[in-house]
């Protein structure tokens, strides 16, 4: 299955682009999965997800917990903690 | 015909969502809450600047994720029209660059009395700190590629506190 995820702030600058169009892997199964598979991508991923715990998610524009399974999602975004208003 | 013609209570609230590179004018957005309706007995605003952090700086650069900004802060905006009884609420977040000065983000909330008015702009404000995907970097005058800002565990307290008042 392929989706788009996208990336916001230092998660994107760390990676060097806003996002990827990736095929998942069988085993990758939630959000934690997702960040522990994208991390294997290469030394920017490792440093956009060296601290995994402060990773937020959202499945198609909705917050999701790390244990949050993908299911059908079209698009994943992963990004630090929100800091607006 | 007698439904169409009612701001009474049964009446879903106004809410109002705006995501824009564009500055807002605060009397514009009070006056489109309450115009043309005499049931409103309070109206709170707050309006969010942009510091300069004593003098250092240049430019607030805020990134935002577009289609979700808008949903998360309108499912803030309906949950505190809810939980207060809001006659209206506006919320309004800019994005891009932002001068030291200048306006960030406003929410306006109408309300039969003060309080609920009181509540609903300080509830969505709380909400909308840690909720809507929102980031801000920081450009100073001594020039650097820019730092991004940290969130606050203060932050996260504020919003907590609603849980507790059920």
């Amino acid at each position: 299955m392929s989706v788009r995820i996208v990336y916001f702030a230092w998660v994107r600058e760390r990676i060097g682009k806003g996002s990827d169009e990736i095929e998942l892997p069988a085993q990758v199964k939630t959000v934690g999965d997702l960040i522990a598979h994208l991390s294997t991508l290469g030394e920017e991923y490792e440093a956009a997800f060296q601290v995994p715990g402060v990773i937020r998610a959202a499945l198609d524009e909705e917050h999701a917990d790390h244990d949050e399974a993908i299911g059908g999602a079209r698009e994943i975004a992963l990004f630090p903690p929100m800091t607006g208003g | 015909m007698e439904a169409d013609r009612g701001k009474s209570g049964t009446q879903a609230a106004p809410v109002t969502v705006r995501i824009q590179a564009q500055d807002f004018d605060i009397a514009t957005e009070i006056a489109a809450l309450t115009g043309g309706r005499a049931d409103i007995g309070a109206v709170v605003s707050f309006t969010g600047l942009c510091r300069d952090e004593g003098g250092r700086l240049s430019t607030l650069e805020l990134e935002h994720y577009p289609g979700m900004a808008e949903r998360a802060i309108r499912a803030i905006a309906q949950l505190a029209a809810e939980r207060f009884s809001l006659l209206g609420i506006t919320a309004i977040h800019r994005h891009g660059p932002i001068p030291p000065g200048g306006n960030i983000v406003l929410v306006v909330a109408s309300a039969p009395h003060r309080q609920a008015a009181f509540d609903g702009a300080s509830f969505l404000m709380d909400y909308l700190k840690t909720d809507a995907p929102f980031w801000k970097k920081e450009h100073l005058k001594d020039g650097g590629a820019g730092e991004w800002v940290s969130a606050k565990d203060a932050d996260d307290k504020a919003k907590a506190k609603w849980h507790r008042k059920g």
